[in-house]
């Protein structure tokens, strides 16, 4: 994000915004809020597994964490069903931190392949634990306080603090990767020990950017449970969950700014509204798993990647004088 | 507690473990070799032990006649999976892309078998599998110990074949090191491939015992991969031995925790051995620590 594309991002931002104005059906908003959602999601991923290059399977730790913490917060306190449970947001995200400190500090003393195995490990230690304490309702879930908000105007607060937490992880995705410590995840994805070498403290910057990334996740499963008002502990701790947030960064662009956004969003509609047109579930798994392959096969640098290729051809072709000009040139050097 | 429940429960670990060695060691091997990370192990297991269930019921083949049709079968799958989709990955995120490349693949497989078989669990029926055997003064099912022989063997062939044949050197090599094997010769994309096949064969051995231990559908691949996962992690990534010692020690660890303090959380005890593992040795118990190299 540099000043010049200001203007860009601007005007996609009033678009979000003006879009429940726009649509109220609520079909349409539901699906917009679960976009959002994962937009967020597929950002802060990528603002840590991007940008490093340290690929984590797991952040559906953080996103059950975080609905959880709603779920047992507003029941606990007495929350009533509402506006104030929104405060619930910030802090199911501070949580989420707090338990990625100790995960990240295990997890991350191992090199790149196997962490990934290592974040699946602890996903499903967080998962079985779910289902079988005590304290989170085991299988059955828990059920938070109804929300009295009726017809079209449910939908609207949602998808407004589903787009805060966006422009949010937007933001701070983008600073991370204008500042000095996004350049350290970088060098620590092109060459760890040079970096090392280099004196990058590649085991703290490593560990900062596991855990910031767990914050924007956490305030997302908050959201998706006070949405959603019914938790358990297979939907919110789910390994596809895991998967498909990597999925959509790969499908717009690792470790590029507006690839996890355009794949979060492109994913997560046409999930959602395949789920709902076609329930039968396996037939959605064969489509989804067909779909990812194509991504993984054809377009393994992403969307964002291969049109800039593409328009870089295309400008080249536009002007084939000046391409023979500057090889001339080069053959007399 | 008593003692025959433990002995039970030794007995049980020692047994089904070597099982789980079999099918983490067709994972491990993968990995060494290719640096690969095949998710699709564990509904490739289910799989297994599906074709052993439709060989069984519609055709009336026992069920350890029927590995020598579905052993083969799953070579192929593992090669046709190998060449189509894995072998296409290239570039600095290989490993990484192989994990998302598989994961899709076993999804699409679990369609697929939701489709055909529903998602009812099933367990695979057999005379061996109703009938018990006394041992150490408790009772086990034939299955157990039939299974436990037929893993042993084929990790005996397995073992003979990487170490005391041609082809297996030529796969240890690959093992150590791609380049330097490339280079005197090997042709390591074939050792590649056949090696993919051959770690994908052993899940339909471990698909047929795991099915006729336990009722299953497609969904059980979800346990199955975790558990491979944490036994080639725990093992260190790439070893052999170290999967067969990580598979037997998982098993044994579960059922006697089971037994001393409670079923409930006797899964998780070997998640926290892998942590304590982990923050000591963070190669694994028997991984090299060469494998800095990112």
């Amino acid at each position: 994000m540099n000043v010049k594309q200001l203007p860009w991002w601007a005007t996609a931002l009033v678009v979000f915004a003006a879009f429940p104005l726009v649509v109220t059906n609520p079909f349409w908003t539901t699906i917009a809020i679960f976009a959002l959602i994962y937009m967020s999601c597929a950002t802060s991923w990528n603002m840590f597994s991007g940008y490093s290059g340290y690929v984590s399977l797991g952040s559906a730790i953080f996103y059950g964490c975080g609905a959880y913490t709603m779920a047992l917060g507003s029941i606990h306190w007495h929350i009533p069903g509402g506006a104030e449970q929104f405060w619930l947001v910030p802090l199911s995200g501070l949580v989420a931190m707090v338990i990625a400190v100790p995960l990240g500090a295990v997890a991350l003393r191992v090199r790149r392949h196997t962490f990934v195995v290592i974040t699946i490990a602890f996903f499903f230690v967080f998962q079985l634990a779910a289902i079988n304490a005590n304290f989170t309702g085991g299988p059955a879930g828990l059920s938070l306080a109804l929300i009295p908000w009726q017809g079209n105007s449910f939908n609207t607060p949602f998808y407004y603090v589903g787009l805060a937490i966006l422009v949010f992880a937007v933001i701070l995705s983008a600073l991370v990767r204008r500042s000095r410590f996004g350049l350290q995840l970088l060098a620590i994805r092109d060459d760890e020990d040079r970096a090392l070498g280099l004196g990058v403290k590649v085991k703290a910057v490593k560990l900062t950017g596991y855990t910031l990334s767990a914050f924007t996740v956490g305030m997302c499963g908050a959201l998706y449970a006070m949405f959603i008002g019914q938790i358990y502990p297979q939907f919110v701790f789910d390994p596809v969950f895991d998967v498909t947030v990597a999925l959509m960064a790969f499908l717009g662009g690792f470790g590029t700014l507006l690839g996890p956004l355009l794949g979060g969003l492109i994913l997560e509609s046409s999930q959602q509204y395949l789920t709902v047109t076609y329930s039968n579930g396996s037939l959605y798994l064969i489509l989804f798993g067909a779909l990812f392959l194509v991504v993984v096969l054809f377009m393994p640098q992403g969307i964002v990647v291969k049109v800039k290729e593409m328009w870089a051809k295309h400008q080249l072709n536009k002007t084939p004088q000046l391409e023979g000009s500057t090889l001339a040139g080069s053959q007399k050097v | 507690m008593n003692s025959s429940a433990l002995i039970h429960a030794v007995v049980d670990g020692v047994l089904t473990g070597s099982v789980y060695a079999l099918m983490a060691t067709g994972l491990t091997l993968i990995f060494g070799v290719m640096d690969i990370i095949n998710l699709a192990q564990g509904i490739l297991v289910i799989l297994g032990a599906y074709l052993s269930y439709t060989l069984s019921v519609h055709f009336g083949v026992d069920l350890f006649v029927g590995l020598v049709f579905t052993i083969p079968i799953l070579f192929v799958v593992g090669i046709v999976i190998e060449r189509l989709f894995v072998a296409r990955l290239k570039g600095p995120e290989r490993t990484a892309m192989s994990i998302l490349v598989t994961y899709a693949v076993s999804l699409v497989i679990e369609g697929i078998l939701n489709e055909v078989y529903s998602v009812n669990q099933v367990q695979l029926q057999a005379w061996y599998v109703d009938r018990s055997f006394p041992i150490f003064g408790v009772y086990l099912p034939y299955i157990y110990l039939l299974g436990f022989i037929l893993a042993a063997s084929m990790l005996g062939a397995l073992y003979f074949m990487l170490y005391r044949t041609r082809f297996g050197a030529s796969i240890r090599a690959s093992l150590s090191d791609q380049t330097s094997a490339a280079l005197v010769g090997i042709d390591t994309k074939r050792v590649a491939t056949i090696c993919f096949g051959i770690g994908v064969a052993v899940t339909a051995a471990g698909g047929m015992i795991y099915g006729a231990t336990n009722a299953f559908n497609a969904s059980s691949s979800y346990d199955l991969i975790s558990r491979l996962l944490t036994i080639i992690v725990l093992g260190g990534m790439g070893s052999l031995g170290g999967a067969l010692v990580a598979g037997i020690m998982m098993v044994l660890l579960q059922d006697i925790v089971a037994v001393v303090w409670s079923p409930v959380w006797s899964s998780m005890t070997f998640f926290v051995v892998l942590v304590i593992v982990l923050s000591l040795r963070p190669q694994g118990l028997f991984g090299k620590l060469s494998a800095r190299v990112a």
